[in-house]
């Protein structure tokens, strides 16, 4: 187990922003939590990353554990000069071998000197993912990585993502919204309100009835494509419109 | 050759802008220079506040500079005020303190122009050995704070979440501008104070390309701007502190003009 958290609450200016999350991530593990906008899932992250106190609860951490951070957006101030090589080495100092293939495998080669104030959002994304990378972290954190990317941009930072796991063995945290790409992804959905509505596998969370009413028609219209996709009906457009009159009573708050 | 009193002013002169470069880097690069204002205003607070109590100025405008400092951080906890807010509030309740004290010292006792310009006489011998001192220390506690200093100006969660000490380097960093603002007074006045941290630093960030070249050609500028100063201070008997600051201008305009020739 890399980390676990117990119990966490972490307060905001008027109540609990989150209470009662449990939640741990393994080696080799991509876990990733969903759920609208203030339920919680960067407040999460930030008390588990230490970047923010929990009001209470506990966070274990695998001993020396190594963190590369992927944070939702940031905004480098234009007065400081920094290319997107030294960007890279933030932290850390890494060898020019190591950087070069960092930027090659997010699609970024040939830019190392271009100042990191003059990226695009998409190139900012990946070269938040490169100098992450580059750390060889036990566990990635990802907010939001593909924000201001386009839809074919997202499953190939998707694919990137799942391939960094692979070669590095790391376990991954993600914080998402677009839940076709989620699913297809990811080892362990954590589904967020506030609290944790339900989680377990994608094929699992899907038909949660936490899960379903969170969503609403989002959810349904995916759960009828994942249906869709996985009764291997491809080409086929006329199937049937399914009925997702869901009972929403005893809603579990897990 | 301490006795003369220029060699004094050029070794205080120096020391100073020697030590605004990285400084003032740091300044224009989180976005501090209003913060940089607060300060040497109260400067003003300090130097009435050691003449009252016949306290050592450096001393008495470093511990209001400190003061300033720590009410500012408690409004940033306590009140829901902005950081520009609160900035203008401390910046110009100290700065009309300093003027209520300043109007009830006996005009003996004070020469206004050179606690506001800057007087390249008022150098003493125990002004230089706290500026050598201070250059040493500065300097060294610079470079341990620069590396995490620099990850949280870039980005403080990622500071955070990779475990480097920026929290305490931050303070670290207060504690020095505090410092650089004590010793810089009677060199530049305290009205222009932050105009050394921050000119000489935007034109070298004309020129530089990483964040430690930056640093260097600020000092550099600093220490060519001062040189000039002082010398026009001397030879055209004007007052040191607007020499200073004109000529940190005069460099900027030329490195900002050779940066958009160059483009």
């Amino acid at each position: 187990m890399l980390i676990t958290a117990k119990n966490l609450g972490i307060k905001g200016q008027d109540g609990w922003r989150v209470r009662g999350v449990s939640l741990s991530i393994d080696a080799g593990e991509i876990v990733t939590m969903i759920g609208p906008n203030g339920s919680g899932k960067t407040t999460t992250a930030k008390a588990l990353l230490g970047i923010i106190a929990a009001d209470e609860g506990t966070i274990t951490r695998k001993e020396s554990l190594r963190i590369g951070y992927v944070p939702q957006s940031i905004e480098v101030s234009r007065n400081v000069p920094m290319s997107l090589y030294r960007f890279l080495q933030l932290t850390k100092p890494h060898s020019p071998a190591a950087i070069q293939d960092a930027l090659k495998l997010v699609g970024l080669g040939g830019i190392k000197d271009r100042p990191v104030t003059d990226l695009s959002g998409g190139q900012m994304q990946r070269a938040l993912i490169a100098r992450a990378l580059l750390l060889e972290p036990d566990l990635m954190v990802l907010d939001e990585p593909v924000q201001g990317v386009d839809f074919t941009g997202e499953i190939a930072l998707y694919e990137l993502i799942t391939q960094i796991r692979d070669q590095l063995g790391c376990g991954m945290l993600l914080i998402s919204h677009d839940l076709h790409i989620v699913m297809s992804q990811t080892d362990r959905v954590v589904c967020m309100n506030g609290h944790i509505c339900c989680e377990g596998a994608p094929a699992s969370v899907i038909e949660n009835e936490a899960y379903l009413k969170l969503f609403g028609p989002k959810a349904s219209e995916f759960l009828a494509l994942y249906h869709h996709d996985h009764d291997h009906h491809h080409h086929d457009h006329d199937h049937h419109d399914h009925d997702h009159d869901h009972n929403h009573e005893g809603h579990n708050h897990a | 050759m301490l006795d003369d009193f220029l060699t004094r002013a050029a070794i205080a002169g120096l020391a100073t802008a020697a030590l605004t470069g990285p400084i003032g880097c740091f300044i224009i690069w989180r976005r501090m220079s209003f913060f940089g204002d607060t300060l040497s205003h109260s400067a003003l607070l300090g130097v009435c506040i050691g003449l009252f109590l016949s306290i050592h100025q450096t001393l008495s405008v470093f511990l209001v500079a400190l003061g300033i400092s720590a009410a500012l951080q408690w409004l940033r906890l306590k009140s829901s005020l902005s950081s520009d807010t609160s900035l203008g509030i401390l910046s110009h309740g100290a700065l009309a303190l300093g003027l209520l004290l300043l109007s009830q010292l006996p005009p003996s006792q004070i020469d206004i122009t050179s606690v506001f310009f800057g007087d390249i006489l008022a150098t003493s011998r125990t002004d230089v050995a706290f500026m050598l001192g201070g250059l040493i220390v500065g300097l060294v506690v610079m470079r341990l704070i620069w590396h995490p200093l620099l990850v949280a100006t870039i980005n403080k969660d990622i500071a955070t979440a990779e475990g480097t000490k920026s929290k305490m380097a931050e303070f670290i960093f207060t504690l020095l501008l505090t410092m650089v603002i004590a010793f810089s007074f009677k060199i530049v006045g305290v009205l222009l104070i932050s105009a050394l941290l921050v000119i000489p630093a935007a034109a070298a960030r004309q020129m530089a390309i990483t964040p430690e070249s930056t640093a260097i050609i600020a000092s550099l500028f600093g220490c060519l701007a001062v040189s000039g100063g002082l010398s026009a201070s001397l030879y055209a008997d004007l007052p040191s502190g607007p020499a200073i600051v004109a000529l940190s201008l005069a460099i900027f305009i030329a490195t900002f003009s050779y940066k958009l020739l160059k483009r």
